[in-house]
């Protein structure tokens, strides 16, 4: 992770405020609630690499995803794109900033429009984006984006509900790509799909970035899928990076109590029949974040320190930046 | 071992105006006592329609042209709606994916138990309450009495999944049939469900039928597998043999296709293609067109389902080597 990266995020925060309405918080004299759904974040992306961040629902990992690609502002901290600090960027560098990232999200059935045929849905960026394009070469384009996701030029000209999920993903990967992004958000792209599926797209994905150099930041709650993709991953919990570094490190040794616990209580097939301690708890409310470290609750090795004082994410050798106390203290 | 659940030549329709679309079509399969039969396929294989045929709770245009299903010994598929009502709770739980959706927010958790028991068993309002806080403590509910007076809006996930395992404990069932439940859950309170559900069937002789698209929850709880494609059975077999030696072209498929943790593959193996529409089933196998060891007969003959030792496999490639049929 050098300087050269292609998104630095810094201290990044992100709060929401969960309050109730002005009136009933005024007549039962509740106080303003904010949920901190990311905290401290920090990272480097390099260029054609792929980021994963994985963890369990409400961690923050879609958040910090928004936050990449200015869906989101952030609260605290930068976010620099290719050097442009995105929070402070307008007009036509901010313009030219968003022709160069794109999104993909989980649910193929809903981020299509069922009304569009393939051809208006994939060509959609092109027409925001490049005006000049005659009709003959945008649709000669958009054959060519269908081509290079494994469907043809034929399928232009159907709807979305004729496609299978698999089929769609890749609808939405075609039109993701057709304003030539380098940088793609992929938020569980492969969730909704299922295992024979996941493996088309996630091979489409996978060659994709080795033909046009993309740089991803995958979101995943599927830790198979992202030692699959990822070239560095990033763990979180509540809304902080407890353990972020190359995926070999992170998922062949982790360090960070909660990665190993996640890890543990992965169901393997390779473990048929074979026992396992399942770990106890679950994730606490964002809201009602516990002090200190905020997993010291569930962590067998919790002591007085974690109690009370936030670890600080510290390199420990290896590229890997780990916030425990006990690891790097 | 003889069997609890006995399936014999299932076969389920969907009728439309254009004629009737066969969903499961001729399923056979036993589920022993205190066994756990994993049965996987993907989306639309038939796999929830087979469990709520076994509940009885096929709702038109679903329907049951063939087969016989018997619990205990007793053929169950032609008892009276009112028999079978009798019989869902008591010796047949159900448990579903979205716990929210089998718990009423209206009533507390202790309600909706105490109704329950009630309701299936011959005993009175304080050893109802009694049992209902010990089935609570068995699904490891911390603090039961706490719990008990608690709205099921009150818990995470996790513990209400916890409650609807309980609810289907109540009556003491002989099977519980448990569709996709931990597909809503996080991996750590997951791996918490899978271990209730294996104590479950240790201890109480409960037979599960466990239906899920995810091979690894298969793999850690059930003791064999049932893979379903395009509503027939492709192979059914012990766990160990199915996960690391498929026969199938299909189960070999979708098992190379599972990305696994420290496996640090190159490139997963793919099907091409995707699971035919009902419509469209292909003649003779239905996997052929998308097979890449198919031959003539392939696409012409149906496969039955031919016994290997422990297992059983509908493929042409490995029918001429069974010794008998």
């Amino acid at each position: 992770m050098t300087d050269e990266a292609l998104l630095a995020f810094d201290g990044v925060g992100r709060d929401f405020d969960v309050s109730r309405p002005w009136l009933e918080r005024t007549l039962g004299r509740l106080p303003k609630q904010t949920l901190v759904a990311a905290d401290d974040v920090t990272f480097r992306l390099a260029r054609g690499r792929t980021l994963a961040l994985v963890g369990e629902s409400g961690c923050g990992k879609s958040t910090v995803g928004r936050l990449a690609v200015g869906l989101y502002r952030p609260s605290r901290g930068t976010v620099r794109f290719d050097g442009l600090d995105i929070t402070r960027a307008s007009g036509d560098e901010a313009a030219a900033w968003r022709r160069r990232i794109q999104m993909i999200f989980q649910d193929p059935y809903a981020s299509l429009n069922p009304r569009w045929r393939v051809e208006d849905v994939v060509a959609e960026p092109l027409r925001v984006r490049n005006r000049t394009l005659s009709v003959a070469e945008r649709r000669e384009r958009v054959g060519r984006l269908l081509a290079q996701v494994g469907l043809s030029a034929a399928d232009a000209r159907k709807f979305p509900h004729e496609f299978s999920g698999g089929q769609r993903q890749r609808i939405s990967i075609a039109r993701a790509l057709s304003s030539e992004p380098e940088f793609l958000v992929c938020d569980e792209p492969t969730s909704a799909l299922d295992v024979s599926v996941q493996a088309q797209v996630l091979n489409l994905m996978r060659d994709l970035q080795d033909r046009l150099g993309l740089t991803y930041l995958f979101i995943s709650h599927n830790l198979a899928v992202v030692e699959y993709v990822a070239h560095d991953v990033g763990v979180m919990y509540l809304g902080r990076l407890v353990e972020v570094g190359p995926a070999a490190a992170v998922l062949g040794a982790p360090l960070h109590p909660y990665t190993r616990m996640l890890l543990a209580a992965v169901p393997d097939l390779a473990m048929t029949g074979a026992a396992r301690t399942p770990v106890a708890g679950e994730i606490p409310s964002p809201i009602d974040r516990p002090t200190g470290c905020a997993f010291h609750p569930r962590c067998p090795h919790a002591t007085e320190r974690c109690r009370v004082e936030t670890p600080v994410p510290k390199p420990v050798g290896d590229g890997r930046t780990v916030a425990c106390h006990l690891v790097a203290p | 071992m003889s069997a609890l659940l006995e399936v014999r030549g299932l076969r389920v329709a969907f009728e439309t105006r254009r004629g009737p679309l066969i969903a499961i079509d001729d399923v056979s399969f036993d589920i022993a006592e205190g066994e756990i039969l994993g049965m996987v396929g993907e989306s639309g294989a038939g796999k929830s329609v087979t469990g709520t045929a076994i509940l009885g709770l096929l709702d038109p245009p679903a329907r049951r042209i063939a087969g016989e299903i018997h619990l205990d010994g007793e053929r169950i598929d032609i008892l009276p709606p009112e028999a079978m009502r009798r019989l869902r709770g008591r010796r047949i739980g159900a448990i579903f994916q979205d716990p929210l959706t089998s718990l009423d927010p209206l009533f507390t958790l202790g309600q909706q138990l105490v109704e329950t028991i009630l309701v299936h068993e011959p005993i009175g309002a304080e050893a109802a309450r009694a049992r209902a806080m010990s089935l609570l403590a068995e699904v490891g509910i911390p603090a039961p009495e706490a719990r008990f007076h608690q709205y099921p809006h009150q818990l995470s996930g996790g513990m209400r999944q916890r409650v609807v395992i309980a609810l289907a404990l109540c009556a003491q069932p002989r099977l519980v049939i448990a569709d996709e439940p931990t597909t809503a859950l996080d991996v750590s309170t997951q791996a918490q469900i899978i271990e209730l559900l294996k104590r479950l069937a240790r201890t109480h002789g409960t037979a599960v039928l466990l239906i899920t698209h995810d091979m690894g929850v298969i793999a850690e709880t059930a003791d064999r597998v049932a893979v379903l494609y395009a509503g027939r059975l492709a192979e059914i077999g012990p766990v160990r043999d199915i996960v690391h030696a498929p026969k199938h072209p299909y189960t070999e498929g979708l098992m190379g296709a599972i990305p696994r943790l420290g496996a640090l593959r190159s490139r997963l193996s793919q099907i091409d293609g995707a699971m035919p529409r009902l419509d469209a089933i292909p003649p003779g196998c239905a996997f052929h067109p998308r097979c890449a060891h198919r031959v003539d007969r392939c696409s012409v003959d149906r496969p039955q389902p031919v016994r290997h030792g422990d297992r059983e496999v509908a493929c042409w490639l490995h029918a001429e080597h069974a010794r008998d049929r």
